[in-house]
C-alpha cells in the first residue's frame, strides 16, 4: 500500500510540474512582446524595456523558465502589475468568498441531487425517476451566469428578499457574508447538481443489484435500511469521485458568477486581470487552481482508502 | 411461372437511425436541434427584421405583434438577432467540436497504440484536465487576444484533452483483441491499422462525447462572451445578448430571457441526442436488444 501511495505522489509531482509548464507556455505563446501588449499603446520604449527586464523577459526562455520553476517552488508567484503587490497577496484576499461560494454551492447541489438521485434509482422507471433524469438534463443546459442574473432580478431586485450584489461591507458578519452568497450558491448549485444527480442514481443502481443487496433483503433487514446503509455506503466511492469532479466545475463556474454578483473573489480578480492584461495574476490565479484540483484529486485516491477495504494495492 | 418478389432487407444502419429516433427523447431533440440549424442557416430569409437594424422610436419595447421577443436598447429586434446569433453559437460549438476531435484523436489513438508515448500522453493530458474548462480559456484568450478565431482554438485546446482520455481508454482495449493481432500477423501496416481498424470502432464513444462537447462548448462560448472576453460586443451571439441585456434587465428582462432559452433550447436537445446515441451504443445501457 505505501508503494502505491508513493507512486500516486510521484505521479502527482509530475502533473504539477507540467501545470507549472503549462502556465509557463501560455504567457510566452502571445503574439509581439507581452510587456508592450501589457502596458498598452501609450507605453514609451523605456517602459516597455523596464518591465521586461523586470519579468525577465529580455533572458531566454531557458533562463525564463528555470528562473520561474525556483520562483514559484519559494512561493513568490511575481508582482501584479496593476495592483502593485505580491500575486499571493492578491490571491488570499479574494479567496474567501470563492471559497464559500464553490462549498456553499457544493453543498446546496448535494442536497437536490443526493435524496433525488437515491430516490430515483430505487423506484427505477417510474415517474420520479423519468422526472428527475429529466430535470437534471435540463438544469445542467442552463448557463449559471443566466440563471443569476434572472434569480437576481427576481428575489434581489422585485422580492426584495436578498442583497442584489457584493459580499456585504468590510465589518460584516460571517452570517451577512453567507447571506450574500445564497443567490449566486443557488445558481451555481442547481446546475451543478445535474452531474452529482446522474453519478449517485447510476452508481446506485449499480449497487442495489448486487447479490447482498438481495441477501440483506432475505434477511429480512427493513427497505430504509438497504437502500440507506447498505446500498448507499457502497455506493459512495463514486459519488465521491464526482463531488472533487463537481468541486472543479464550480471553480469555472465561480469565475462567471462571481462576476454576475460582484463578489470579490478569485474569478473577479481574473477578469479584471485579463481586461488589465495583468499576466502575472492570470498565471498565478490558474496555477493555484489547478494545483488545488491535482492535490483534491489525491487527496480523494487517498480517501478511497479509508472509505473502501476492498481497495488495496 | 411465379414471379419472385425479392424484398429487401434494410440495411444495419436504417435499423439503427429507427431505432434511434423511435425514442420519444432523441426524436425531440433532433427536432428541435435541426430547427435550430435551420434557423441558422436560413436566417435572412426567417428573420422578420435585420439584425442591426437600428430604431431609435423603438427602444425597448416589450414583446408584441410587430416585434415577438421584443425590441433591444437600440431598437433593434430581439428575435432577429436570437436567430441571427444562432449562426454564432452553432458554428462554434461545431467547430470547437472538430477541431478538439482531431487533436483529441490523434493524441488518444498515439497514446493508446505506442507504448512508449504513453506515459508522456496520459501526464500531459492529466495536466490540461486539471484547469478548470472557462479558466483555461480565459486565459488562452487573454494571451491570443479576443476574437472568434481564438475562442474556438483556446475552447478546443480545452476541451482535446477530454476527448483524447476516451480514445485512449478504448485504444488500450482495442489494441490487444485477437483481429488487431491478426492483422498485425498480416503485415498491414500501423498508420492502416490505426485508422482502418482502430478508429473505425471507436466511432460510437467519439460521436456521444463529441454531442456532449458540442454542447459544452456552445454554454463556454457564452460565458467567455457574457464576460466580454469572446467575440466583439457588437456581433450578436447569445452570450454578447445576455451580457447587453444585463443591464436593462429591471427595465427589459425580455432582452435576458430569450437568448437564455435558445442556450437551454439548443444545449438540452444536443444534450438528449448524446444522450440516446450513448444508450444506444453502450450494449450495457441497451435495453431494446
Amino acid at each position: 500500500m505505501i508503494r502505491y501511495i508513493l507512486q500516486r505522489l510521484f505521479g502527482m509531482i509530475v502533473v504539477m510540474f507540467l501545470v507549472l509548464t503549462i502556465v509557463f507556455v501560455i504567457l510566452r505563446v502571445t503574439p509581439g512582446d507581452p510587456a508592450a501588449v501589457m502596458l498598452g499603446p501609450d507605453a514609451t520604449a523605456q517602459d516597455i524595456a523596464e518591465l521586461r527586464s523586470r519579468l525577465g523577459l529580455d533572458q531566454s526562455l531557458g533562463v525564463q523558465y528555470v528562473y520561474y520553476i525556483g520562483q514559484v517552488l519559494r512561493g513568490d508567484l511575481g508582482q501584479s502589475i496593476f495592483l502593485n503587490i505580491p500575486v499571493t497577496s492578491a490571491l488570499l484576499d479574494r479567496a474567501e468568498p470563492t471559497f464559500f461560494l464553490t462549498l456553499f454551492s457544493l453543498v446546496i447541489a448535494s442536497v437536490i441531487a443526493l435524496p433525488v438521485g437515491i430516490y430515483a434509482a430505487y423506484r427505477r422507471g417510474s415517474f420520479v425517476d423519468q422526472a428527475a433524469t429529466t430535470l437534471a438534463m435540463l438544469a445542467a443546459s442552463i448557463p449559471s451566469f443566466w440563471l443569476g442574473l434572472i434569480l437576481m432580478q427576481f428575489f434581489a431586485v422585485r422580492l426584495n428578499l436578498f442583497p442584489v450584489s457584493g459580499y456585504g461591507g468590510p465589518g460584516s458578519t460571517f452570517l451577512d457574508r453567507m447571506y450574500h452568497l445564497t443567490l449566486p450558491a443557488v445558481a451555481l448549485g442547481v446546475v451543478s447538481s445535474a452531474l452529482i444527480l446522474r453519478f449517485t442514481r447510476a452508481s446506485m443502481l449499480d449497487v442495489l443489484g448486487e447479490d447482498y443487496i438481495r441477501t440483506a433483503r432475505s434477511k429480512g433487514v427493513i427497505e430504509r435500511r438497504v437502500v440507506l446503509k447498505h446500498a448507499f455506503k457502497n455506493a459512495l466511492i463514486p459519488i465521491l469521485t464526482v463531488l472533487g469532479l463537481t468541486a472543479a466545475v464550480l471553480v469555472s463556474g465561480a469565475v462567471v458568477t462571481e462576476t454576475v454578483f460582484g463578489l470579490p473573489g478569485v474569478g473577479n480578480l481574473v477578469v479584471s486581470a485579463v481586461l488589465r492584461r495583468d499576466y502575472p495574476v492570470i498565471q498565478g490565479a490558474l496555477l493555484v487552481i489547478a494545483a488545488l484540483y491535482v492535490l483534491i484529486n489525491f487527496a480523494i485516491d487517498m480517501l478511497y482508502l479509508a472509505v473502501d477495504p476492498r481497495v488495496r494495492y | 411461372m411465379t414471379d419472385i418478389t425479392i424484398k429487401t432487407q434494410p440495411s444495419e444502419r436504417s435499423k439503427f437511425i429507427r431505432r434511434f429516433l423511435k425514442r420519444k427523447t432523441v426524436a425531440a431533440g433532433m427536432i428541435v436541434l435541426v430547427l435550430f440549424v435551420l434557423l441558422a442557416i436560413f436566417a435572412p430569409l426567417i428573420a422578420p427584421y435585420s439584425p442591426s437594424k437600428l430604431s431609435i422610436v423603438n427602444r425597448l419595447k416589450p414583446p408584441s405583434e410587430l416585434h415577438w421577443f421584443g425590441t433591444d436598447e437600440f431598437g433593434r429586434d430581439v428575435l432577429s438577432r436570437t436567430i441571427y446569433a444562432g449562426r454564432l453559437s452553432l458554428l462554434v460549438g461545431a467547430a470547437v467540436m472538430s477541431l478538439s476531435a482531431v487533436i483529441g484523436v490523434t493524441l488518444g489513438l498515439l497514446a493508446g497504440f505506442f507504448k512508449q508515448l504513453d506515459t508522456p500522453i496520459a501526464r500531459l493530458i492529466d495536466a490540461m484536465m486539471a484547469f478548470p474548462e472557462i479558466l483555461l480559456a480565459i486565459a488562452l484568450v487573454a494571451a491570443l487576444g479576443p476574437s472568434l478565431t481564438t475562442v474556438i482554438i483556446a475552447l478546443s485546446v480545452v476541451y482535446a484533452p477530454r476527448l483524447a482520455r476516451t480514445v485512449r481508454a478504448s485504444t488500450l482495449v482495442i489494441r490487444e483483441l485477437p483481429y488487431i493481432e491478426a492483422a498485425k500477423a498480416l503485415g498491414i501496416s500501423t498508420p492502416h491499422i490505426m485508422t482502418r481498424h482502430v478508429l473505425r470502432n471507436l466511432i460510437s464513444p467519439i460521436l456521444v462525447q463529441g454531442t456532449f462537447l458540442f454542447a459544452s462548448a456552445m454554454l463556454a462560448e457564452a460565458g467567455l462572451s457574457f464576460l466580454g472576453l469572446g467575440v466583439s460586443p457588437d456581433i450578436p451571439t447569445w452570450g454578447t445578448m445576455i451580457s447587453a441585456g444585463r443591464q436593462y434587465i429591471g427595465q427589459a428582462d425580455w432582452m435576458t430571457l430569450f437568448p437564455g432559452f435558445a442556450i437551454i433550447l439548443s444545449v438540452l436537445s444536443l444534450q438528449m441526442v448524446g444522450d440516446g446515441l450513448r444508450d444506444m451504443l453502450d450494449p450495457r445501457l441497451r435495453r431494446d436488444l
